[in-house]
């Protein structure tokens, strides 16, 4: 293979993207070197099992994905903004909504999520950690790695082109030859399989380690929907491992399953991909309604609303979402029948999601509303969300969506519920729980113009795409005419204008670091009600020294009450902690080489990296390091020192 | 301070309702909601149905939402003691009643949509008395190959059809997977290599309709476009006999050639089928193209925008 | 909390993390379950899309699949022999039952190797046809799974030959046997499924 082959050329973007690429890299290892931080990263982060900071490390990798899938996004939108541009060509547009689409989706909104769920779910029920720390260890090398694969894609050997679903026979090895879509495929399998075992890693968490009396109606909602998520996440991602590699075995190994010839089957996998792809789409929506339930109800000052009804909604959504998948091809000609049965189930997902709404507007109702920032993102969903479910229920009427189907009219409508849904309970989530992470607050005044700066623009930018989508204007397309002018323009506008407000709100998190005041409360905000406020900020390496009998969902509020705290000396026994080890980063690293070798089929390699996470497996398996424990004394220290008390 | 922000955030949201109105009112002019048969009626009346419930909910959901954002915030000067219940946690009565009105507007929903969806796969009612007009239309990477059995021609890139006759699409492609679609006309449905889609549609008009594929299917695809011209029964036998009469038969070397990847610069037109030798709907005929030109996607086409060229203006 | 010990119950679930190592893989195998259901439900799809490639009823042999399902059966039952033998806290026992779970898992995989080596030389390949890609993406999946889980047996006896009888060694013992079962279970469905409606069709 040539070394031009190799790398992409051509393009003024793409060699940019090279140089950035080479820059960044350069100056982290410069600073690295200059500070003598090489051991404390190794030492501190590439081998920690402690789920605060591997939460962490997801959280800025998301953010990282979130700036790369924007920068996507502005291009896009530069591009459409006027007729007849050519500031991307067909080919190049192609790739970028590709990776805009699968980045946001798979390396931002999953990750951001999981990595909230990682900090605070263990806090939120009294858990020393999770319940495999080495594999949650893993899980998040896993998905790491498989995102520096997909973004290798940028530069070298060419980026996938087929679209965020990736359809057969468009994707096959005849009609996409070379190494793009195979970064696609093996870049979600690699981070597929990190989020399957944080599926099964949480759920145990939360099914096996909850704080004395904290039984399932007594956990807070956000556990509650993350242990939903996690029911969907086990019975949803095989069939994506089973798509993807079917795939994979077609393109590489020259079997027939969806390919033209040999009579595949091209239709299996849109079947297969939305069976997964619809659940997956409640994988990062149920999280983000949990996060909206304790911002609102804890800057409401008020219990939520009919905590068992928004349990039970939880749970039916989860439901329904695996039998919708249809209604992403009513237009295949599956026939009346089939359509009829699916745009019923469709619109069924409506009656809970309308019930949540509700039980929202009726916590708001007689409470003491504190706009916060992230108060502010969370109110700001549940209108935002409202369109975008009233278009989602018009959408699932299949008569009708024949006409929406593949037009902006979709585009927008995906948009409004992922944004107001995901993006801003990840905002919300982040601001709220970041005293947690990082012992200090985001300034609120920038954060608010953050917040004002995203909303507007996020409004501008999609809500003339419904119109667009109704006058003709397919998806994907990648030139306009003057036809369809203003509102386009409109919309890139609105676009950068949230492109401003990340800015903003990455401008706030500098400030904040060097400007903040520290010493904070564990109740950080002053209205915490659930477990992971008891403890003190900084939260101490094993979360909490002890914990009391739990009677509510409000259990801070009831400890409050009683004046109890996560520090009682007369049960301070000694605490149970796993060694960190770097053995998940370098099984990680040799998955994506093994990876890296199958996209540009180079088997000989492949083959090598397989031998090399066998190995590793091996390693593990005969490795009985039993951790270490934190004696009473040092907990004693610890706590004192982050309470403030002194001897009495 | 805080207050200002209040109002001003209570003034956004209840301009969003206002902003769709003025919005809505260009309704006439918007592909979809300007339909010209009665496919593309019936969903418009739908989508019509549809938005009265939508609004409606909109209009409930924003103002409850100003109202309690405005009345309960924490800095409101005219709050009284009994406006905060922090244990107020529940009411059964309220959760049955918003229960209940999601699941009478999802029936109220559901009915006009199935009995749409049985409509649309058979033809018009209106033109019940005449044998649909049999059409293939056939996705190739990219452009549209459209062969009229009965008339015994074939053309690419454009369409005629007769008025107040439905007209009976065969949908297929002969490799990746389009969907054919004419806004005013009505909903789309997917082209698909060895497999037939039947798709009914009927102009009522005369008149000159854009069409085009929705579904990406690669680099040509935002060029994968058609014009549809609706005449009156007369001149569309006119049109196909001199098309009959004047254009070149198609051979099976020239089809090839057209189903090689790439744009074309223009229309043609042909006096005999490719049905004599392929159908790209069966299960024989899905890997005709593949095996032709299979190795013909290994070079990109590079292509650029040109001025005039953007898919939502009609070339005549 | 791992370290907590509960008295009455087996061995291997006798500590927290035990128990919870046990509830995880109980939960790995249902996406397991999901993970096979849509081979199967591929296969299912695929089934007579030979596309000129032999038919599978030309093909497949009762005599070799009844063998296969013999042996497989059999290790299941010396896999819960084995089990029991710990449960009676007989290390020797243990190791031998285990063994010769592992010879019949070896036997089995030399049946299958076997049978793929004949299906490709009767012009059956996983290029030759939709219904072939199936077939040996099923049936080769659950391949690898026994492969594995060969590998698996044999690091735990070398643990076992160090260490004894542990909460840590008894539980990676019960975890395997239920890996095994649930391979057990799958062939199973795999021999209705496939072996017996495919020479019948």
């Amino acid at each position: 293979m040539q070394l031009d082959e190799f790398f992409v050329t051509g393009e003024p973007l793409i060699y940019a993207g090279m140089v950035s690429i080479v820059l960044v890299s350069a100056t982290v290892i410069f600073l690295l070197t200059y500070f003598k931080r090489w051991k404390w990263l190794w030492q501190e982060w590439l081998t920690t099992v402690d789920h605060k900071k591997i939460g962490i490390m997801y959280i800025l990798s998301a953010l990282a994905m979130l700036f790369r899938g924007g920068v996507d996004a502005l291009m896009m939108r530069t591009q459409l903004a006027f007729p007849d541009m050519n500031f991307l060509n067909s080919q190049h547009y192609n790739e970028v909504f590709t990776t805009h689409g699968t980045i946001m989706i798979i390396f931002m909104a999953m990750p951001f999520l999981i990595g909230l769920m990682n900090i605070i779910v263990p806090l939120q029920i009294g858990a020393r950690d999770f319940a495999f720390p080495f594999l949650n260890a893993v899980s998040f090398w896993s998905f790491f790695f498989g995102a520096m694969l997909f973004n290798l894609s940028f530069v070298i050997g060419g980026a996938p082109d087929a679209g965020w679903t990736n359809y057969a026979p468009l994707a096959g090895s005849e009609l996409s030859p070379g190494p793009g879509i195979n970064f696609y495929l093996l870049g979600l399998q690699l981070s597929g399989i990190g989020t399957l075992a944080t599926g099964i890693n949480l759920m145990v968490t939360i099914l096996r380690m909850r704080a004395p009396g904290m039984t399932l109606m007594k956990m807070p909602i956000f556990t509650w929907s993350t242990l939903i998520t996690t029911f969907i996440i086990i019975f949803a991602f095989p069939i994506l491992t089973v798509a993807l590699a079917l795939m994979t075995i077609d393109r590489i190994f020259g079997s027939h399953f969806f390919t033209l010839t040999g009579e595949g089957l091209p239709m299996m996998w849109a079947n297969l991909f939305w069976m997964w792809g619809h659940p997956e789409v409640y994988i990062v929506i149920l999280p983000a309604f949990g996060i909206f339930s304790e911002v609102i109800a804890s800057f409401a000052q008020k219990q939520i609303f009919g905590y068992k009804a928004m349990v039970g909604a939880i749970v039916i959504i989860a439901g329904l979402s695996f039998v919708v998948w249809v209604h992403h091809f009513f237009t295949m000609g599956a026939g009346a029948f089939v359509n009829s049965v699916f745009s019923i189930t469709t619109m069924m997902i409506a009656i809970p999601t309308g019930v949540k709404i509700f039980n929202w507007l009726a916590t708001l109702y007689k409470s003491k509303i504190v706009f916060s920032a992230p108060m502010l993102w969370s109110l700001a969903f549940i209108p935002s969300f409202t369109i975008g479910g009233v278009t989602g229920v018009m959408l699932g009427m299949a008569a009708a969506d024949y006409q929406y189907h593949n037009t902006y009219f979709l585009v927008s409508h995906f948009h409004y519920v992922l944004i107001p849904g995901t993006v801003f309970a990840c905002f919300a989530g982040l601001i709220f729980w970041y005293p947690k992470m990082f012992g200090h607050k985001l300034n609120e005044r920038i954060g608010k113009w953050a917040f004002w700066l995203f909303l507007i623009g996020f409004h501008l930018c999609f809500f003339p795409q419904y119109f667009l989508g109704l006058d003709g204007m397919a998806r994907r397309i990648f030139t306009v005419g003057p036809e369809w002018f203003t509102l386009n323009f409109i919309s890139t506008m609105g676009a950068f204008l949230m492109g401003l407000g990340f800015i903003v709100f990455v401008h706030c998190v500098i400030y904040s670091f060097r400007f903040s005041p520290r010493n904070i409360e564990g109740d950080s905000w002053g209205y915490g009600r659930t477990l992971e406020w008891a403890t003190p900020t900084p939260i101490p390496k094993y979360n909490f020294a002890t914990l009391p009998e739990i009677e509510s969902h409000d259990a801070l509020i009831d400890m409050k009450e009683k004046g109890q705290t996560t520090f009682d000396r007369d049960k301070l026994e000694p605490i149970h902690m796993p060694s960190y080890t770097g053995q998940p980063f370098i099984m990680a690293a040799i998955m994506f080489f093994a990876s890296f070798a199958l996209v540009f089929e180079w088997i000989t390699l492949a083959v090598i990296g397989l031998v090399g996470i066998i190995v590793m497996m091996i390693i593990r398996s005969f490795d009985y390091d039993e951790g270490y424990h934190i004696e009473v004394d040092e907990i004693i220290e610890t706590e004192k020192k982050a309470r403030g008390m002194t001897d009495e | 301070m805080k207050g200002k922000k209040v109002s001003l955030q209570k003034k956004w949201f209840t301009l969003l309702p206002v902003l769709l109105a003025i919005l809505m009112t260009g309704c006439d002019k918007m592909a979809v909601l300007d339909p010209v048969g009665p496919a593309g009626e019936s969903q418009k009346n739908l989508i019509l149905y549809a938005v009265i419930f939508m609004l409606g909910i909109i209009v409930v959901v924003f103002t409850i939402f100003a109202i309690v954002v405005f009345k309960y915030r924490a800095n409101n000067p005219n709050r009284k003691p009994e406006d905060y219940r922090p244990d107020h946690h529940g009411n059964v009565k309220l959760e049955v009643v918003w229960f209940v009105i999601p699941v009478l507007i999802v029936t109220a929903l559901s009915i006009p949509t199935v009995t749409t969806l049985y409509d649309l796969e058979k033809p018009p009612e209106s033109s019940q008395e005449k044998e649909p007009l049999v059409v293939y239309a056939t996705a190739a990477d990219w452009k549209w190959i459209f062969t009229y059995p009965e008339q015994d021609i074939e053309t690419v890139n454009y369409l005629h059809i007769p008025t107040d006759r439905a007209i009976e699409f065969r949908l297929s492609s002969a490799d990746s997977m389009a969907s054919f679609w004419v806004p005013q006309l009505g909903g789309q449905k997917y082209n698909m290599a060895g497999m037939e889609n039947t798709l009914y549609l009927q102009a009522d008009e005369e008149g000159v309709f854009k069409g085009r594929n929705a579904n990406f299917t690669g680099e040509g695809f935002t060029g994968q476009t058609f014009n549809v011209t609706a005449q009156s029964e007369d001149e569309f036998d006119d049109w196909a006999a001199s098309v009959s009469e004047e254009a070149p038969e198609l051979t099976q070397d020239k089809y090839d050639e057209i189903l090689a990847p790439g744009l074309l610069d223009e229309t043609m037109s042909f006096s005999s089928t490719h049905l004599e030798w392929v159908d790209h709907g069966s299960n024989e005929g899905r890997d005709y193209s593949v095996e032709r030109h299979g190795d013909k996607y290994d070079e990109g086409l590079h292509l650029e925008n040109k001025p005039g060229w953007a898919p939502d203006e009609i070339q005549q | 909390m791992s370290e907590q010990k509960t008295d009455d119950v087996a061995l291997e679930y006798s500590t927290h993390q035990g128990q919870m190592n046990i509830v995880g893989f109980w939960i790995f195998l249902a996406a397991e379950i999901s993970l096979f259901s849509t081979l199967f439900a591929t296969y299912a799809v695929l089934f007579g899309r030979t596309a000129g490639a032999p038919e599978p009823a030309e093909l497949f042999e009762a005599g070799t699949v009844l063998i296969m399902t013999f042996i497989l059966l059999t290790s299941s039952f010396t896999c819960g022999l084995a089990i029991h033998n710990m449960r009676e806290g007989s290390l020797k026992g243990l190791m031998v039952w285990l063994g010769i779970t592992l010879l019949l898992g070896l036997g089995f995989l030399g049946f299958e190797i076997y049978e793929f080596v004949h299906y490709a030389h009767e012009g059956a390949t996983i290029g030759s046809s939709a219904f072939w890609s199936g077939f040996f993406t099923l049936t080769g999946t659950h391949g690898v799974h026994v492969t594995l889980g060969i590998g698996w047996m044999i690091a735990i006896l070398i643990q076992l030959k160090q260490r004894g009888l542990t909460a840590v060694t008894t539980r990676k013992v019960f975890i395997v046997g239920l890996y095994w079962h649930f391979l057990d279970v799958i062939w199973i469905f795999i021999f209705t499924s496939v072996y017996m409606i495919g020479m019948v069709v």
